[in-house]
């Protein structure tokens, strides 16, 4: 699904990603690790397009994105999640996941102004949609919640919308930067149990970064480790928690390992 | 998009030459303006350039630490101007002007850059300190209702008449040979009062400590705090050096346009900060070549391009030519010519 | 006792001193001497020379009560405060006025003239009327400082009757006509003499505003309650029902009006439909343009152009519904032209291109260049009214000026709203709050940006459509970058990205103040209304960048705060207060 050969990404001469080569298949669960400043957040910008490759290509569904829009990434059926989260804080829980509906979506300026049917039947599809979408996250984000601004939610329920705008869409390919960041332990179990739901109720194909060890083993179908901006092991959970040059990477960081 | 872009790009070459080419035809034919003619147009180009880019300096450096645009920065200007006004009048009157001109301008310099001054620092003070959180475009329609302000203000103080400076002495009058080439006096005293202006403010920012605090706050308010800088202070400065500068221009402005009025600020106004954008924004030498380069664009560039394709009355499009080398500038190299100098959050 | 802060006081004081000269210096005070308020005693003059100085008595023991400090006690030392201020303020001018009466400057400042000397002091002279230069002010800043003392309920129903009576006082014209409009003008006629309100008058209005203020924020409540039903159907038959009130008023309104304001009112009606225009592409999309003015002109002159009889190129005549679509046309070609090279700048650096191009096409229609089609600087004349039916609108009768600028801004409220409760406004809001978010969920920035560009440019074009056949001749020099600024102010101090808020604006700026070149109710203030908009545009700024009638969203971004779970909640459940500061501040 995913075929990314060779990529370079460089910031003023620090070299964020300096070849890496992957692949994601469909149906993946797929974890990006590696200690910070692995280039593993430049890795997304440069695939979401939000920062143009130095080199190399990346090729989704048989196509080349490179030097495509990020909104025409988007388009292609490529979503994401911000490590940061970055919702759109003054706007609606309802309309946070409406507005991401947009590329999915054609009614245009002269049909809002005409009020015409095809108009209000979008309208009214693209708010069933949402309320569905919010309806995964169990009874976090629905009811009372669909018309608080985004900045009344708290940390655990903006990354939950985050996810929710991204599902909203309607990707191909999910990419969440660190979802479960700052949550305590039963919301980061529940957030795990959602990823493989997405993947196996909404079949969609993931890709994770996270530190968090215990999500990765339990999500993951494959694990990708960087460092430097290279890829330096690949495989399951075990085989890359066992391997040298990723425990090395590691080093004086057992923490995160644990 | 880009389309659209290339379509802009290769049409305004496109243009450039034939207008160009039209006006060399003209001129073999005997039909476009003289030699001299076109020397004058150059030499007046660079003396409206020279304080076009003093004018410049203020944006520039205003934009490089603050990161907003003084819209009001024009008026700055004009208020030199305008005091400089009452006491060239009063100097006149009392007869120095004429026995001494060197000390008459030199005093009518000093009164027109202590009022820019004074307006810019206070104008900082009062409009622009309760906004340095706010998002960016909040302090810059607040520049345009200060420009405003100290438009009509200066209207309602002075009155709406346009003074008329007095006449400088016939020696400024005349034409003054230099290198072979002949330079009307007053522009040449333009050129080159602002050179002595721009090499001591070059000096001022390199050597001095308060010109060293200006250039760490541009590059960052937060670590010059920490590093002990205060950075309200220098603001001050920033703004005061700002302001300087534009009441050197202004008093330039009088002595060579002879008159000044409240809205003379509006148009050089603008003009400088397509000077600085040009020159690339928070870069002092470069506000002052975007100045030049702006002043003979619109000096020669009428006649050069424009009367090409045979339009009449091109001195009237001036400004055009002005506004649209901004606009293309910004479209295509907004970093300017000389490379914009800004901190990461204000290029934001 | 509390001691009173002598250098707050001070600094309250000479600001108010401040004021009062610079009101002199510019000729505010000189202007407005003579146009009576109250009658026998208070002219408009006396009040924008002294309006600060009970504010700055206030404020200089206005102390914010911090949540579980102690609140001030009021007593003496409050009152002693606002003479202080009040006394430093009258020194302040009073010294003024002795420099400009033993010096003659006006050579310098053309407005300090022995006639200024005199009316600062009533006639007594320098040494006598310094008295009550320094008195009266004293009295007022005590008066200001007295408010401390009564409770913030009487305080708030005195401003208000203070505020009541002074706007009668200065919108005579409008109740005059009204009630002449009513068969009542003989109750005009006792109560306002000379164009002001008769002192006793005055009281009564202040006495009957004191009373009835509390009921009426009562009623105001209902009206809340009766709009923002909790019942959705309720909801919106009662916004239906509302909406033909207002209809109707807006029906019967230019009858008692009679002409002259009706005038007025057209020009409202022109502003707020370029201020809405405006609003899509400042308030909803987030980019400053001051180059508005630039598809007001193209839409102007090309309604002109194609239907004037002595239009100087062409010789169409045709009516102005057949230009009407080419004008449009027109406004979407300068809107594409425009739109899509600024769209990808910085927005500070697109205002100023946009400016830019405003000024281009103002300096073409003027230029020699175009002359053969636009004219020159003699312009187009001629321009045919706008024929309806049997009639015509044009300028010559405002009242069906005012009819049919009434119908364009229910269209243009009409898009406005529709876009904003669309996929569009959505994604403009999306783009407002964070671009590169907004890009990466799939929205096409450029194309969202250009789109509001596009009906702002509309919106404008048809205000310059109505404005080509109102005035009957169009001139380059009605397209200079104010109006561009003035339709900004509109936008901003009725509120951005509200819609009503727009229409407050217009209201009050267009049709107090006045237009560009429109006058407007005080058409006294002309020499010195951009002065105002001016300092109303700072005040704004500094003060409230959300404007009077603020969208919610909107004054959340623009104050950069981010609110908590909580206090968000508490605020959302309460009556959200309307600021009630003295008028003016």
């Amino acid at each position: 699904m995913l075929e990314i050969g060779g990529l370079h990404k460089s910031f003023g001469g620090v070299h964020a990603l300096a070849g890496v080569d992957l692949r994601v298949d469909e149906g993946e669960v797929v974890s990006v690790i590696g200690p910070n400043g692995a280039g593993k957040t430049s890795f997304f910008n440069v695939v979401t397009g939000l920062y143009p490759p130095d080199g190399g290509d990346i090729m989704f569904e048989g196509r080349s994105i490179v030097g495509l829009e990020s909104s025409e990434i988007t388009e292609a059926g490529i979503a994401r999640t911000f490590q940061n989260v970055r919702l759109f804080l003054n706007m609606t829980v309802l309309e946070n996941v409406m507005v991401a509906q947009h590329c999915r979506t054609r009614a245009g300026a002269f049909r809002a102004v005409l009020r015409t049917p095809f108009l209000r039947r979008e309208e009214a599809e693209i708010e069933a949609r949402a309320k569905e979408i919010l309806a995964f996250f169990g009874t976090r984000l629905v009811g009372y919640r669909f018309d608080q601004p985004a900045l009344s939610l708290s940390y655990a329920n903006r990354r939950r919308l985050e996810i929710a705008r991204a599902m909203a869409t309607r990707p191909k390919l999910l990419l969440l930067d660190e979802p479960v960041a700052g949550m305590n332990p039963r919301e980061t179990a529940e957030l795990t149990g959602l990823i493989r739901k997405l993947r196996d109720e909404r079949g969609l194909t993931v890709v994770v970064i996270e530190h968090d060890m215990r999500v990765v083993r339990d999500v993951s179908d494959r694990v990708i480790v960087l460092d430097h901006g290279t890829k330096i092991a690949e495989g399951s959970y075990d085989e890359v928690s066992s391997d040298e040059a990723v425990i090395e990477a590691y080093l004086g960081r057992p923490a995160e390992v644990g | 998009m880009d389309t659209f872009l290339w379509i802009v790009r290769v049409g305004a070459i496109i243009l450039l030459i034939w207008g160009v080419a039209g006006t060399v035809v003209q001129g073999l034919s005997g039909r476009g303006p003289t030699g001299e003619a076109w020397r004058d147009l150059v030499v007046a180009g660079i003396a409206q350039g020279a304080m076009y880019g003093l004018i410049a300096l203020g944006y520039s450096m205003v934009y490089g630490v603050l990161g907003f645009i003084n819209f009001a920065h024009g008026e700055v200007f004009m208020s030199g101007g305008m005091v400089g006004f009452f006491v060239a009048n009063y100097l006149w009157e009392v007869g120095l002007w004429e026995t001494n001109f060197v000390l008459a301008i030199l005093l009518v310099l000093l009164s027109s850059i202590l009022t820019s001054t004074l307006v810019a620092v206070i104008v900082e003070r009062i409009a622009y300190r309760p906004l340095r959180a706010s998002p960016r475009l909040i302090p810059l329609i607040t520049s345009i209702g200060i420009s405003f302000f100290l438009q009509y203000t200066f209207a309602g103080l002075f009155g709406v008449a346009v003074k008329n400076y007095p006449p400088p002495p016939d020696s400024l009058r005349s034409r003054i040979s230099l290198l072979g080439l002949e330079i009307e006096g007053s522009k040449l005293l333009v050129i080159v009062v602002a050179v002595a202006t721009m090499v001591g403010l070059y000096l001022f920012v390199e050597k001095t400590r308060t010109g060293r605090s200006i250039r760490a706050v541009a590059e960052d308010k937060e670590i010059a705090a920490l590093m002990g800088i205060d950075v309200n202070r220098t603001i001050v400065a920033t703004f005061a050096v700002g302001g300087a500068m534009a009441g050197v221009a202004g008093t330039l402005w009088a002595l060579l346009f002879r008159g000044v009025s409240f809205i003379t600020g509006f148009l050089p106004g603008i003009k400088a900060f397509t000077a600085a954008v040009l020159g690339g924004i928070g870069n002092l030498p470069g506000a002052m070549a975007g100045g030049v380069l702006l002043g003979l664009f619109e000096g020669v560039g009428p006649q050069l391009v424009l009367a090409g394709f045979g339009i009449p009355g091109v001195s009237q499009l001036k400004d055009v030519v002005a506004f649209t080398a901004l606009v293309l500038v910004l479209i295509f190299k907004p970093t300017g010519l000389f490379g914009e100098r800004l901190s990461a959050e204000d290029r934001a | 006792m509390t001691p009173v802060d002598l250098r707050r006081t001070l600094r309250w004081g000479s600001l108010a001193g401040a004021v009062m000269v610079f009101t002199c210096a510019v000729g505010l005070f000189e202007a407005f001497e003579d146009r009576l308020l109250v009658y026998p005693f208070l002219s408009l003059g006396h009040v924008l020379l002294l309006w600060f100085i009970p504010l700055a008595g206030y404020q200089a023991t206005n102390e914010p009560v911090l949540e579980g400090m102690e609140a001030p006690s009021k007593g003496l030392h409050n009152v002693m405060a606002g003479l202080v201020a009040g006394l430093a303020g009258g020194f302040l001018t009073g010294v003024f006025t002795v420099v400009v009466d033993a010096f003659d400057v006006r050579d310098v400042f053309v407005r300090l003239s022995v006639r200024l000397v005199d009316l600062l002091t009533h006639g007594w002279g320098v040494p006598g009327g310094l008295v009550l230069i320094v008195g009266v002010p004293a009295l007022l800043g005590m008066a200001g400082g007295m408010l401390h003392l009564v409770s913030a309920s009487v305080r708030r129903r005195l401003i208000l009757a203070l505020e009541w009576a002074l706007v009668m006082a200065l919108l005579e014209q409008v109740f005059s006509q009204v009630l002449r409009q009513l068969r009542l003008g003989a109750v005009g006629n006792i109560i306002f003499t000379r164009r002001a309100l008769e002192w006793w008058a005055a009281l009564v209005i202040a006495a009957l505003v004191v009373l009835l203020a509390e009921r009426t924020r009562g009623g105001m409540g209902r009206v809340k309650g009766y709009l923002f039903a909790a019942d959705a159907v309720r909801r919106t038959r009662n916004s239906i029902w509302s909406a033909l009130a207002v209809l109707a008023f807006l029906i019967i309104l230019p009858q008692l009006l009679g002409s002259l304001l009706s005038e007025l009112l057209a020009n409202v009606g022109l502003f707020l439909l370029m201020g809405l225009g405006l609003n899509i592409v400042v308030g909803l999309a987030g980019m400053l343009d001051l180059g508005y003015v630039a598809f007001f002109a193209v839409g102007a002159y090309t309604v002109g152009v194609l239907t004037s009889p002595i239009s100087p190129r062409f010789d169409l005549e045709w009516s102005w519904w057949a230009a009407l679509p080419v004008a449009i046309l027109m406004s979407v070609v300068a809107g594409v032209l425009v739109g899509t090279p600024v769209i990808r700048m910085r927005g500070d650096y697109l205002a100023i291109v946009t400016l830019g191009f405003g000024e281009i096409v103002r300096i073409l229609f003027l230029s020699d260049w175009l002359a053969p089609v636009f004219g020159g600087a003699q312009g187009v004349r001629n321009v045919p009214g706008i024929p309806v039916g049997v009639t015509e609108v044009r300028g010559s009768q405002p009242v069906g000026v005012l009819y049919f600028a009434f119908g364009l801004v229910l269209v243009a409220a009409w898009v406005s709203w529709a876009l904003q409760e669309s996929r569009l406004g959505r994604a403009w809001t999306a783009i407002r709050e964070d671009e590169t978010v907004a890009a990466a969920m799939g929205i096409n920035v450029v194309r969202a940006k250009l789109n509001a560009f596009i009906v702002g440019a509309i919106l404008a074009g048809l205000g310059g459509a109505l404005f080509a056949a109102k005035v009957g001749s169009i001139f380059p020099s009605s397209f200079e970058l104010l109006v561009s600024i003035i339709v900004l102010v509109v936008v901003i101090v009725g509120g951005m990205g509200n819609i009503p808020g727009v229409a407050v604006g217009a209201v009050l700026l267009i049709g107090v103040l006045g237009g560009p070149t429109q006058p407007g109710l005080l058409a006294e203030f002309a020499e010195f209304k951009l002065l105002i908009y001016g300092a109303l545009l700072v005040f704004m700024m500094l003060r409230k960048p959300e404007g009077l009638l603020p969208s919610v969203r909107r004054s959340r971004e623009l104050r950069g705060e981010e609110l908590s779970q909580d206090a968000w909640l508490d605020r959302s459940s309460g009556d959200v207060e309307v600021d009630a500061r003295p008028a003016g501040g």
